[in-house]
């Protein structure tokens, strides 16, 4: 898939297997179907110590389609899109749908709300790089993080993942949408030593286009730093002190508000957000948006995953909860509109604050600095947060030294009313932006 | 020490070699494939100076079903069948795949892989051998062991005894899965082994209200069996009491202690402790790689004197237990650790060859779009001499944890975490309290030298685990007996 007029006739062709699938399942007597077709290239490669790894050639094609028979339904999905196995999911699908519970809520997204327009948004740039260019990037990311300091002891090698690929959706209302994509990496972990002590940290960049990549030598430099910079990591004492979520952990502070505010959890009330709209949630300073129609964002797209027009909006203004994240299905339940989410947020970002990353740290004073978190403990029913941590130390605004085997707890509702600053230090890969957070008070249990 | 399997399950093993025959009759008969064309694939392979190659075929097909506020919501069909073709050439590995099983994509996916290597002489392959594999589950489709109909009842059944409960549960969610892959290994050494893999799943999941308080419990099981194993005993419907008692205990929990303290762990799924701490640390990628914090420590202590663990794959119908890896070598009974010392590793063939040992049948991946790695199977601590009952006796002030959710371990610093779900406040030798969940943290290397006491009570898990590396997710399985570990850091709120 190296050129428009292949990716062109590949679009075709898989519109032609949604209208084929919508056939079929009209067929064999649905009364509305939605179907999804998807087909994606690629290479992931790894170079390690300074030598190839591993090549894989990726292919991966699929299909998926749900039928409604009234008010039931049933769903099916394949790898192989071959016309035979096209009738046989439709058949499972509809097999299914006879033993599903009628349900007043299910059904497609109404009709009057399938995306009119869909503009390009900038978000195919297939990268025309061979095995032996992409090998040559890897070993200079491996390299610049190997040769930045002798403490860089061992790697687990510098990684190029490049695909491309084709998402066509559509459903029996008529609609039918698709847009190609296309999403580059480069990523490169390596390990510290310091007498016995081993260090593992990573740094990686990601993209629409090659061009939005940083510098190859860049991000294994980076990966070098973070993981000489843990060396020496000690456990601290247990004790209450403010907390900085550094900007690329933030984003997951970010996921648990999102997930917090989904329709799904929000009609099964097992959210710790139930019934906080139009409620203040986060302080007067909190602005959250989302962007789905961003040019050359990584989560952009014209349409939802029910083929819903997606629109700009906020999700918080003035620290007050304005909207939830509804598709058509959990809005019927909660009898209210769909916001155009059916698959989740696209480019989440909360506004940047003055300060950057140091002048927080100086905000905060003394407090902890966390870098890196492990393990699920998030509670989305009760927003009670028990996480493993590990970042730095900090007294009067300076990073003392880095600690680790430490957890951090609370719970979310009070973390969000206690957000004191955002940074102006945005995380901007991937779908979530953001900076850094300073929260007033967690409690930190150590030894 | 016993290296002897333990397991509740009674041991029905028998030499059975009509798994490569279904194999053979899903997954080449159809496209027209003979045996002499794999072999033609495969000297394809061998044209280029690899050490090894292999050809996995893969036909997987998966149905689900979902109940929720009392109705069948839910139900899915999936279809995932292809091939993957690998070539190694000392620690380099090249991969491809198709999702057509055509000699055409075969030998295209063959001469991308190769490409790794550089061309070398012509030799020629010929795939005869089989491996007798033990029968550890039977060859089953567990999709039509149920009508739909009784699967769905089966459901409703599930609802109806978790609401019978108790009136504070609000919401149940209940889910059904099951699993059939036929697999077919083609090995450049002239192996060639199936497998058909039949695995069920029930989970439960429920909210329980009290004024304004809302908590959640869950509960669940499944084997490498067909749905009868859910409905046997009662099971399901246990799972669903399970889920329920989890829930109504939360609803009364008050804040979890903050800082370091003895911790009794019960038996079962608490043993995800192991899989974390050590399991990980002792796949055989990390350790030939020198990344992981247990490498090179192979005679060391790492465990308190009486701590022995195993990763077992050939416990009878268990959701970790295999026939045969995906790299179509037996599954076996590896010790890992005996009485305290460190023993072994868990091995793939690659990693086994570049490190001079043979593999031990734990080269696994998620299909045949990914690649194989040493992974873990059935993981466990083999019982010891205490009461349960007396390890908590005496304890003077601690947590006693029963139940938890995931895990996640930094295999080089070796630190490591898992999060209870359901856990206790002991005072004074008793359980008194529950306590809201909380993560647990400790170091893998240190974590079992801090293990005072064994108990006789060895449980393994219900079998709903599943293990993510690398971006592909796994059937396992956990256990061990009640634990008293002297120090570990619990992560609540209370400071
Ligand atoms: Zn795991």
């Amino acid at each position: 898939m190296s050129n428009r007029e292949e990716m062109i006739e590949r679009e075709s062709r898989l519109e032609q297997l949604v209208s084929d699938l919508l056939a079929e399942a009209k067929k064999q007597g649905a009364s509305a179907a939605e179907a999804g077709v998807s087909s994606d290239a690629g290479l992931s490669l790894t170079v390690r110590m300074g030598d190839v790894e591993t090549i894989e050639h990726t292919r991966d094609n699929g299909l998926g389609i749900t039928v409604y028979f009234g008010q039931s339904k049933g769903s099916a999905s394949t790898s192989d899109l071959s016309p035979q196995a096209v009738r046989d999911s439709v058949k499972a699908a509809c097999n299914i749908a006879k033993y599903t519970t009628e349900d007043a809520c299910a059904g497609l997204a109404d009709a009057q709300l399938m995306a009119k327009e869909l503009p390009d948004l900038d978000l195919y740039h297939p990268w025309d790089i061979d095995v032996d260019a992409a090998i040559e990037l890897g070993t200079q990311c491996e390299d610049a993080a190997r040769g930045l300091d002798s403490r860089i002891v061992n790697s687990e090698g510098a990684s190029l993942n490049t695909h491309a690929g084709l998402h066509i959706y559509g459903n029996s209302h008529g609609f039918v949408g698709g847009y190609p994509t296309s999403r580059h990496s480069l990523s490169c972990a390596v390990i510290s030593q310091q007498a016995e002590a081993m260090q593992r940290d990573y740094w990686y960049t990601v993209g629409c286009a090659a061009a939005d990549l940083e510098a190859a030598e860049a991000v294994g430099q980076k990966a070098a730093q973070r993981a000489l910079s843990r060396l020496g990591a000690r456990k601290i004492s247990t004790r209450e002190a403010p907390v900085i979520f550094q900007s690329d952990v933030a984003t997951s502070l970010l996921r648990s508000f999102t997930g917090a505010i989904r329709g799904a959890a929000l009609y099964r009330k097992s959210s710790f957000l139930l019934d906080h709209l139009d409620k203040k949630v986060f302080p007067d300073f909190v602005r959250i948006h989302e962007n789905p129609r961003l040019l050359r964002g990584l989560g952009s797209a014209a349409f939802d995953g029910e083929g819903v027009a997606t629109k700009a909006k906020d999700l918080v203004s003035d620290g007050i909860l304005k909207s939830y994240i509804l598709g058509s299905y959990s809005a019927r339940k909660l009898g209210m509109q769909t916001t155009g989410n059916a698959g989740g947020v696209r480019n989440l970002a909360i506004d940047p604050g003055e300060l950057d990353r140091d002048a927080l740290l100086k905000e905060m004073g003394t407090g902890l600095l966390v870098t890196e978190m492990m393990g699920h403990g998030v509670n989305m029913v009760t927003g009670d947060y028990s996480r493993g941590a590990s970042g730095f130390w900090v007294e009067q605004g300076e990073i003392q030294y880095p600690v680790e085997e430490i957890t951090i707890a609370g719970n979310l509702k009070q973390i969000f009313q206690q957000l004191l600053a955002v940074g102006s230090d945005e995380e901007c890969r991937g779908n979530i932006r953001t900076g850094s957070w300073l929260i007033e008070n967690m409690t930190i249990a150590g030894s | 020490m016993p290296s002897e399997a333990v397991c509740s399950l009674p041991s029905q093993i028998e030499i059975m070699p009509d798994f490569i025959d279904i194999a053979r009759g899903v997954l080449l008969e159809p496209a027209g494939l003979h045996e002499s064309d794999l072999e033609r694939v495969l000297d394809q392979l061998l044209s280029y100076r690899i050490d090894m190659a292999d050809i996995y075929f893969q036909a997987g097909r998966i149905e689900s079903w979902v109940l929720e506020d009392g109705i069948i919501k839910e139900g899915a069909y999936n279809i995932e069948q292809g091939a993957g073709v690998r070539a190694i050439s000392g620690e380099k590995t090249g991969f491809a795949y198709t999702d057509e099983l055509q000699f055409p994509a075969l030998l295209e996916a063959a001469k991308t892989a190769r490409a790794i290597a550089c061309a070398g002489e012509q030799k020629r392959i010929r795939v005869s051998k089989t491996l007798p594999t033990e029968r550890l589950y039977q060859p089953i489709n567990p999709l039509s062991s149920l009508t739909e109909q009784e699967k769905v009842d089966l459901l409703r059944q599930v609802d109806a005894e978790a609401r019978r409960q108790d009136p504070r549960v609000k919401q149940v969610i209940v889910s059904l899965v099951a699993a059939h892959d036929v697999v077919l290994v083609a090995n450049t050494d002239g192996t060639l082994n199936g497998d058909v893999r039949p695995l069920v799943r029930l989970s439960v999941s429920v909210i329980a209200e009290q004024g304004e308080r809302r908590e959640q419990g869950s509960g669940g099981g499944g084997a490498r069996d067909a749905f009868s194993y859910l409905v046997d005993q009662g099971r399901a419907l246990g799972f669903a009491r399970d889920a329920v008692n989890q829930a109504l205990i939360n609803l009364e929990a008050e804040a979890a202690p903050a800082g370091t303290m003895t911790v009794v762990l019960g038996p079962g799924w608490p043993g995800v402790l192991l899989h974390e701490a050590i399991g990980h640390g002792l796949e055989g990628d990390f350790n030939r790689k020198g990344t992981s914090a247990f490498s090179g420590r192979i005679g060391e202590k790492v465990a308190a004197s009486g701590c022995t663990v195993v990763d077992n794959g050939t416990l009878p119908g268990r959701r970790g237990s295999l026939n045969m890896d995906d790299e179509g070598m037996p599954t076996q009974n590896t010790v890992l650790i005996e009485d305290g010392i460190l023993k072994g590793y868990m091995q793939d063939r690659m990693n086994a060859r570049l490190m001079g040992g043979v593999s031990t049948g734990n080269g696994r991946r998620e299909s045949y779009a990914h690649l194989p790695m040493p992974r873990m199977t059935n993981t466990y601590m083999l019982p010891g001499k205490y009461d349960p009952q007396e390890i908590i006796s005496s304890v003077e002030k601690g947590l006693y944890a029963v139940n938890f959710g995931g895990g996640q371990v930094d295999i080089t610093s070796g630190k490591f975490v898992f999060s209870a779900s359901e856990a206790y406040l002991i005072e004074k030798g008793k359980v008194t309290r529950p306590v809201k969940g909380a993560t647990l943290i400790g170091d893998g290397p240190a974590v079992l030298t801090q293990v005072s006491m064994v108990g006789s009570d060895l449980q393994l898990d219900q079998g709903v685990g599943v293990c993510g590396k690398e971006g592909q997710s796994l059937p396992v399985g956990v256990g061990q007996p009640t634990l008293r570990i002297d120090e570990l850091t619990v992560g609540g709120t209370n400071a």
